[in-house]
Order: C-alpha cells, then sequence, then structure tokens
C-alpha cells in the first residue's frame, strides 16, 4: 500500500427540536407581559430569582413571585468573543442581577452603557421585547439611570 | 473499603488536532505506553474499564466508549462511560477506584479521551456553552469565559484579587510546561504580556484562559494485592471526595463557609458563601477527601497540587477551596511564589517560591484541556511524581518535586458543577 495522510472531510448536522419549557412556561410567558417571574418557597420562604418549581433549600413547592424591575448589578464581563451562535453579537455585557426580596440572582445582559462604565452596585432596570421570542433574552437591563424608552 | 493503588499510566501528547489517530488509536496509545511501563502485568489481570469523554456533539459518535473498548480488546470484560462535563476525568478516575475499593474488581483501567478539533474553536465554546442551562443560561450569551470572568469580578470586589495575581498563575504554567513534553502550549510569558493579550471576556485575556486540546490519558488501577505483585512502586489513592452545586450561578446561596479542620467560623464572619465567587462543590470534595485521608492541614501535608486551572481565576479561586490558603487569600498565595515549582526562573520575585508547586505539569492553561482525558492526565502526573519517575517519563527531572510523598488532583466540572478531589500518596 502506498502512504498517505489521513482523509479529512467536512459533514455537515442540523436538527430542530420541539421543545417545551413546561412548569417553567408562565415566566417566559410573563415577559412578553413585562413580567419577572421569580419563585418564593411556601414552607421556608426563600425567594429565587429565576423559576424553580421546588426550593432548592427545603424542598417544598415554590409560589411564583413577581420580582421588581429595578436591581443592581452584582457581577459582570464584557464579552469580546463567544460561541459561534453569539460572535456576531460581540461585543455584550453580562450581568447578574440582584433584586430587593430575592435571595438568589438573574443573568442577563446589560444594554445601553459603554463596558468601562459597568461596576458592580450600578441601579439597573429590565426593559422587555415589544416581539416577543419566548426566549430568556426577551428581557435585558439598562442602567436605571438610562433616558426610558431610548 | 479496600485499599486501592495506582499501578501505572499512560498520555498521549495533548495537541490541536490528532487528524492522523481517532480516539481509539489515541487511548489505545497511551494505554500501551502503561502497560510497557507495568513489565510483570499482564492484560489477562484486568477486570474491567471505565471510558470517559465529555461530549456526544465533539465525537459525534454516542457510545464511543464502546469502541474503545473492542479497540483494546478488552471485551466482554465489564465496561461503562461516565461524563459530567469538565469534571469527567476526574469522576472517571473515581469510578475505577470504587470498583476496586468495593472488591467488585482487581483491577480497573480508567480511559478518557476528547477530539475537540473537529469543529472552530467557536463552534467550540458553543458545545461547552451547552454545558450551562439551555433555558437560561445558554441563550443570554452561551460562553464559559463569560461565566468565569463574572465570577472573578466577584472575587475581585470582594476580595481584592489582581489581574497581575492572575496573570502570575499564567505565567507559571506555561513555564513550568516548558519541561514537560506533553504539554501543548509550554512558553516564556511576563504579566504584560497576560495583560496585553487579546481580552475574550473582562477581565481574562487569552492567555488567562486554557485552549481545546485532543488528547487521551489511561490510568491502571489495582488492589494491594495485585498491586504488590506486579509493580515496584505503587501509589496509594488515601482519599477521594466530590462535591456538586446548582447548575445556575445565579441560583447559588450567600450562606456559610463550609469550614475545613484548620479553619475557625471567626475568619469568615463577614462572607457570604459560596455567592459567584467561590466553588461550594469543591470546598466539599476537598473536606471530604481530607477526611479520608486523614489530613488536618493541607498547607503542611501536602507535597503538591494538580488543579483544574481552565482559567488562571479558578486556579485562585480553587486555592481557597482546597483550604491551601483562607477565602480571600488566593491572590497573596500567588504572590507568595508557594504554588511556583522551585528551581525554574519565572523573571518574578517569589519570596516563598516552591512551597507548595501547584501544577507543576502546567496544568490545563498549558497543558491542555481534552476534557474526558484532563482529570486522568492529573493523576498521571501526579503519579510519576509520587514514583519520584518525572525524569524517565518528562526526559528532564525539572517537574520533580523532591521527597513527594501526597499530591493532590482536582477535576471540575461547569460553573462548579461537579467537582472531585482525589489525594494520592507514596507507598
Ligand atoms: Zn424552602
Amino acid at each position: 500500500m502506498e502512504e498517505t495522510g489521513p482523509l479529512i472531510i467536512h459533514d455537515h448536522y442540523e436538527i430542530d427540536y420541539r421543545h417545551s419549557y413546561a412548569e417553567d412556561s408562565p415566566f417566559f410567558l410573563g415577559l412578553g407581559k413585562g413580567k419577572l417571574l421569580g419563585s418564593r418557597c411556601t414552607a421556608c420562604g426563600y425567594t429565587f430569582a429565576t423559576p424553580r418549581a421546588y426550593c432548592m433549600q427545603c424542598g417544598a413547592a415554590t409560589q411564583w413571585h413577581e420580582l421588581p424591575l429595578t436591581g443592581r448589578v452584582h457581577t459582570f464581563t464584557t464579552c469580546h468573543y463567544g460561541g459561534e451562535a453569539f460572535l456576531k453579537e460581540t461585543p455584550f455585557t453580562l450581568i447578574l442581577v440582584e433584586f430587593d426580596g430575592a435571595d438568589t440572582l438573574f443573568l442577563s445582559r446589560l444594554k445601553n452603557l459603554p463596558p468601562d462604565q459597568v461596576r458592580i452596585g450600578l441601579p439597573v432596570r429590565a426593559r422587555f421585547t415589544k416581539t416577543p421570542t419566548f426566549k430568556v433574552t426577551d428581557v435585558w437591563f439598562e442602567p436605571l439611570d438610562h433616558p426610558r424608552g431610548q | 473499603m479496600k485499599p486501592v493503588y495506582m499501578i501505572s499510566g499512560g498520555i498521549t501528547k495533548f495537541a490541536k488536532a490528532h487528524p492522523d489517530k481517532d480516539f481509539r488509536l489515541m487511548v489505545k496509545e497511551a494505554y500501551d505506553y502503561a502497560l510497557r511501563d507495568l513489565p510483570r502485568f499482564s492484560k489477562d489481570m484486568i477486570s474491567g474499564a471505565v471510558g470517559s469523554y465529555f461530549s456526544d456533539h465533539f465525537t459525534r459518535q454516542l457510545k464511543a466508549a464502546s469502541m474503545v473498548q473492542d479497540f483494546l480488546g478488552l471485551c466482554p470484560k465489564p465496561s461503562k462511560r461516565v461524563e459530567g462535563g469538565g469534571a469527567t476525568g476526574g469522576l472517571c478516575f473515581q469510578s475505577a477506584w470504587e470498583a476496586v475499593a468495593s472488591g467488585r474488581m482487581e483491577c480497573c483501567v480508567a480511559f478518557g479521551f476528547e477530539t475537540m478539533s473537529r469543529v472552530n474553536t467557536w463552534k467550540g465554546n458553543e458545545f461547552i456553552a451547552l454545558a450551562s442551562d439551555t433555558n437560561f443560561d445558554f441563550p443570554v450569551g452561551g460562553f464559559y469565559s463569560g461565566y468565569y470572568a463574572m465570577m472573578v469580578q466577584r472575587h475581585m470586589y470582594e476580595f481584592g484579587t489582581t489581574v497581575e495575581q492572575m496573570a502570575m498563575v499564567s505565567v507559571k504554567n506555561h513555564a513550568n510546561a516548558l519541561y514537560n513534553p506533553y504539554a501543548q502550549k509550554a512558553k516564556r510569558l511576563t504579566v504584560k504580556e497576560v495583560r496585553e493579550s487579546p481580552m475574550v471576556a473582562t477581565p481574562l485575556t487569552m492567555e488567562d484562559i486554557c485552549t481545546m486540546s485532543d488528547g487521551a490519558a489511561v490510568c491502571i488501577l489495582a488492589s494491594e494485592d495485585l498491586a504488590g505483585k506486579v509493580c515496584d512502586r505503587p501509589v496509594r489513592i488515601s482519599g477521594v471526595g466530590s462535591g456538586s452545586d446548582a447548575m445556575r450561578m445565579a441560583d447559588r446561596p450567600h450562606g456559610n463557609v463550609i469550614l475545613l479542620p484548620h479553619e475557625l467560623e471567626s475568619d469568615y464572619r463577614d462572607l457570604k458563601y459560596p455567592g459567584v465567587h467561590s466553588f461550594r462543590g469543591g470546598r466539599m470534595a476537598a473536606k471530604l477527601a481530607y477526611e479520608m485521608a486523614h489530613l488536618q492541614d493541607p498547607n503542611e501535608e501536602l507535597s503538591f497540587v494538580e488543579l483544574h486551572d481552565a482559567y488562571t481565576s479558578s486556579e485562585i479561586q480553587t486555592y481557597e477551596d482546597l483550604g491551601l490558603c483562607k477565602y480571600g487569600q488566593g491572590g497573596r498565595f500567588v504572590e507568595s511564589g508557594r504554588p511556583f515549582m522551585p528551581g525554574v526562573d519565572y523573571g518574578l520575585e517569589l519570596p516563598e517560591q516552591g512551597g507548595l508547586p501547584v501544577n507543576p505539569s502546567g496544568g490545563l492553561l498549558a497543558c491542555g484541556h481534552p476534557v474526558g482525558a484532563t482529570g486522568l492526565m492529573q493523576a498521571v502526573f501526579a503519579f510519576w511524581q509520587l514514583q519520584r519517575t518525572m525524569e524517565k517519563h518528562l526526559g528532564n527531572g525539572t517537574l520533580q518535586v523532591k521527597n513527594a510523598k501526597r499530591g493532590l488532583i482536582h477535576s471540575h466540572a461547569g460553573t462548579g458543577t461537579y467537582i472531585t478531589v482525589s489525594i494520592l500518596e507514596a507507598a
């Protein structure tokens, strides 16, 4: 046999999923109505800033809990690269938001602020898309002092 | 539980791509190396195997571990695949330990691999990010470097950790790898060069982040009886521990520190824990492993550590989780020089250089991170350290920790969702 190098071919792969948000569905529907729904434990009162049908602390069922639409930056980063699906959106800023009355945080994007002005503790306000896609990106945040609706 | 020993190990060179070898052949290369290093051992002494690889997306071959099992000629012996994100290799190692400790197997082979070169880097980043919550985290930006950047921003805020301290980790691990021929990305760097390399996610630059790799690693674990028969210098696995945390880092509590034996509640009066600055699962893994191995103060009792430095920042965070220093002191621990190798010139002022070498191999930052192999690679390096055979296997003795008695390996998944810690001791 003649010596050859490895044979490399290109192969494409694509798939469409049927995806149910199941018990978390009200959260995604809520975004379309301008609401942020967290969960509050019916037994111990622990309040999550994300949907969790059952309490991670004590295991009891939770109830939907409407979060305030303003909070503060708990931490942040500006991404100059990203996964392939998000490369075209770089640079973008990610934040974890802390809310009064919630024990945990919420991951979102921060818009309408130059990256070098983002800081921990910055007051922020939730903004919602007018044309819901029923993804978590239907909500994002901007600085509280940014002129509303700009 | 029965005592468990590591009796041999092997690794392939970690590289950007190995287009001339598929995953089966990569594992076989590491496996054959391990067998050659153990001449009195024969394949019929193997009771079974555990295989590990992280991503079916990278492999595009489900049940790939079955193909390794038959390629190695190990059928019809027991076999299974273990998967747990970045901790896949560490979990595989502990799964093999469980097989021998329980008495189910006299000898278990742990093999792991990853073939990440099959897609471009940014598609690869997307695949890795699919190991974050795909309803709540992935759609927002789907990028692990972004998640780690947010964690270290908070670490910097809480504790005053600096980007220069993080850069020192990069300088250390890349320089160590200059003496490790298995490493993918050895080089001499300065703190300034690390900071001036392209920004990926503030404050992490390219040189703060490990690269994707193709590679494989194999560990052979055995009972005391078999180890005594076939191995001149077996290494005892004296402690294993693992821990976990919530998939979404947003969901993590802000409560009290889990204390190690050498810590006091009063050390952490005002610290909200773990928040997003620390890895509670890593602390739990360390606590359980130290209890099993009867360690009181890891900083005194360990000879070296091989930990999961996917990011310079996570190496600093992990010093604290492992109790090598108190929470908040990780940055100063690097500056002290303790985690550097003695006898290597880093171009840095290091007052306590070499007190407790961390990632003498070069770690993930410089060796590369072929996920399913990574945790097993750490075990192989630790094994060679404790056998004191680094010179034989690496071709030079620069990275041999003198009088190495006890080593710790640490494997870490997600944003800290699964973490393993194993303690190995010279027998
Ligand atoms: Zn509860």
